[in-house]
């Protein structure tokens, strides 16, 4: 036996590691917890909104355009209300819960789509490798936004106002899954392309280990530390599509607002003197976008250099 | 000659290289027929230097690589034309060590997941017996029972070497295929490692293909020593006939270059000038004759066969004749 053995008392997961990276970053724990607080006020939505969003007496045209409060305006509307009398705080609330939804949404299905593609691709190689690999070249050679446009404008024409309402947020979804997954796809690849010689690889296959289960089971368990990376930029990206969809009238309904859908909605009146329809859902938007992008940062900070945990 | 459980005939494993669009492929004679065969319980060294087509060989061995052609037989079944499923039930039976512990243990598995992987998937076992196994398995190597809960970062190169081995053995395999086993670690760890290595042989009576370019390693280990230049065998016989009378001109400027602490053990240092060809284009005659000190207009233009010395030792040169 190895007198010099070593003794670590704790065995530091991915998780543990990159737990301690971030507590000693202020930035990243800020980051962190905006993140966190957000997809806390999005979960909670219906307990915390003063109003039910989806209630038909929640709109009064008599409360219309009212100033937030310490402007003069009623304190039972603390950020004031829109054109139609809607509570901008409770709107805010049931938006960002809409927003995060759609952006987690897509990128659960990125990830899906890019890791079998990616993992496919990578470890079998060969004439498939090539043809996934040039698609998706293809792909990301059309912007995600226009592709996103021209389907849901083809979407809403073919099936029309009422049944595009209903399916909006499925097809946002689907439609910013399916529009960027080759970003997923490329950089499991690359991981899979180091990680496929490896010895303990082989030392699988001889074991009789099945195709299936090294690439899911050994190899991208090696592979995920970049797509944490991706995955918060993603969402952050994803977010912001949507609400810029929303912006042009493509995306969320008025009746269902998201956070672009408020913010185009407010925009018509912003020099009509109601600042406050659009200016506090932007604000609820950057401030997320913002606490994303550096969390992402940080991150890749902490993932990437050489050594320590990969 | 005790009973034969691994017999390979004219093994051999060619690459294409593809050298530009306008050029014909090439071909790599990484092995280049070998023959051999291994008795149970005995230890087969393959030796030589880095290129030599020795690593391809294992590779061969463990049915990772498919020879271009030859024949390899377990016992009496060809292990080269079996279905899927006889050919997974024999993989159990030939396992590996690889060279570079850091590399072949998943950094994401305990040490438990990993040696229980083999028997979940080959076998039938239930949980609690799988544990009990590898807990068994993990004694044996000398690993201790906390280890099971640990990451492979967590270990030094000795004791990953321990715990790969453990992992070889969990399906009970009849052949361990070694590919340099010891050469990633420390000296003082080396020997308790091959200590184990042929403990683990006599209690399992294991046979192992060791490959090693470390000849005083190979020494204290081996029964048959097979000496491998640019994919040949140049020499091939029992440990003693090498190491006491090596008659192939490389196998004794190998064993000259292993440094002795006896002086009366000391060879005459024969030094080879230049490097291993290239296998993409290599020497007419014999391989060896740019770098042989004794090479004659023969070994130029005609390739020495491997033939049979009166003792049986194998050997591929022009110029010995006894």
């Amino acid at each position: 036996m190895n007198m010099f053995e070593r003794q670590p008392p704790t065995a530091p997961t991915r998780l543990s590691h990159l737990w301690g990276a971030i507590k000693s970053d202020k930035l990243a724990l800020l980051a962190l917890c905006i993140f966190s607080f957000y997809c806390l006020v999005a979960l909670l939505a219906p307990f915390l909104a003063p109003y039910d969003i989806d209630n038909p007496a929640f709109m009064d045209l008599i409360n219309g355009e009212l100033p937030p409060v310490w402007l003069g305006g009623d304190a039972a509307f603390f950020l004031g209300t829109d054109v139609q009398g809607r509570d901008i705080l409770s709107s805010i609330l049931y938006g960002t819960r809409l927003s995060l939804t759609i952006g987690i949404g897509a990128v659960l299905i990125q990830l899906c789509l890019g890791i079998c593609i990616g993992l496919l691709s990578g470890y079998l190689g060969g004439k498939l490798d090539a043809f996934l690999m040039r698609y998706a070249d293809i792909q990301l050679s059309f912007s995600t936004m226009m592709v996103a446009i021209v389907v849901l404008a083809v979407f809403q024409s073919m099936f029309g106002g009422a049944a595009y309402q209903q399916l909006a947020m499925l097809m946002l979804i689907l439609v910013l899954g399916v529009a960027e997954w080759p970003i997923f796809a490329r950089m499991v690849r690359a991981g899979v392309l180091a990680e496929k010689d490896k010895e303990y690889v082989d030392a699988a296959r001889i074991l009789g280990v099945s195709r299936s289960r090294i690439m899911f089971r050994h190899i991208l368990p090696n592979t995920v530390s970049p797509l944490m990376v991706i995955i918060t930029i993603q969402i952050a990206n994803a977010i912001v599509a949507e609400a810029a969809l929303s912006f042009l009238g493509l995306g969320m309904p008025p009746s269902q607002p998201s956070l672009g859908a408020l913010i185009a909605s407010g925009f018509d009146y912003i020099f009509a003197g109601a600042w406050w329809i659009a200016v506090f859902p932007s604000i609820t938007l950057v401030i997320l976008i913002f606490a994303m992008n550096l969390l992402g940062d940080s991150l890749r900070d902490h993932l990437n250099p050489n050594g320590g945990w990969r | 000659m005790k009973q034969t459980i691994l017999d390979a005939r004219n093994l051999k494993q060619h690459y294409q290289v593809k050298q530009g669009l306008f050029k014909p492929d090439a071909h790599v004679k990484a092995v280049d027929g070998v023959s051999f065969s291994l008795g149970k319980g005995e230890t087969l060294a393959v030796v030589g230097e880095s290129g030599c087509g020795k690593s391809t060989l294992g590779r061969m061995l463990t049915m990772i690589e498919t020879p271009t052609s030859g024949e390899l037989k377990y016992g009496d079944e060809d292990l080269l034309s079996l279905s899927k499923q006889a050919q997974a039930r024999l993989r159990q039976k030939i396992q590996i060590i690889f060279q570079n512990p850091y590399g072949s243990l998943n950094p994401r598995k305990k040490i438990g997941a990993i040696l229980e992987e083999p028997l979940v998937i080959n076998t039938k076992l239930s949980a609690g017996e799988r544990k009990a196994k590898a807990f068994a398995m993990m004694a044996k190597v000398g690993l201790k029972p906390e280890h099971y809960e640990r990451y492979p970062h967590m270990f030094s190169g000795g004791q990953r070497q321990r715990i790969a081995i453990a992992r070889g053995l969990m399906l009970d395999p009849d052949i361990i295929v070694a590919d340099e086993p010891v050469s990633a670690l420390d000296v003082s760890v080396q020997a308790q490692v091959l200590n184990l290595m042929m403990d683990l042989q006599q209690e399992f009576g294991l046979s192992y293909v060791f490959i090693s370019h470390d000849l005083s390693v190979v020494e204290h280990i081996a029964d048959q020593v097979m000496v491998m230049y640019l994919g040949k065998v140049v020499e091939h016989g029992s440990c003693a006939q090498v190491f006491e009378q090596p008659k192939h001109p490389y196998t004794q400027a190998l064993l000259s270059s292993t440094p002795q602490l006896a002086a009366e053990k000391r060879r005459q240092r024969i030094k080879l000038q230049g490097e291993l060809p290239s296998p993409l284009n290599p020497p007419s005659g014999c391989a060896f004759h740019g770098r042989c000190q004794y090479a004659e207009d023969q070994c130029r233009s005609q390739m020495p066969s491997l033939r049979s010395l009166a003792d049986g030792h194998l050997i591929a040169c022009h110029l010995v004749n006894q």
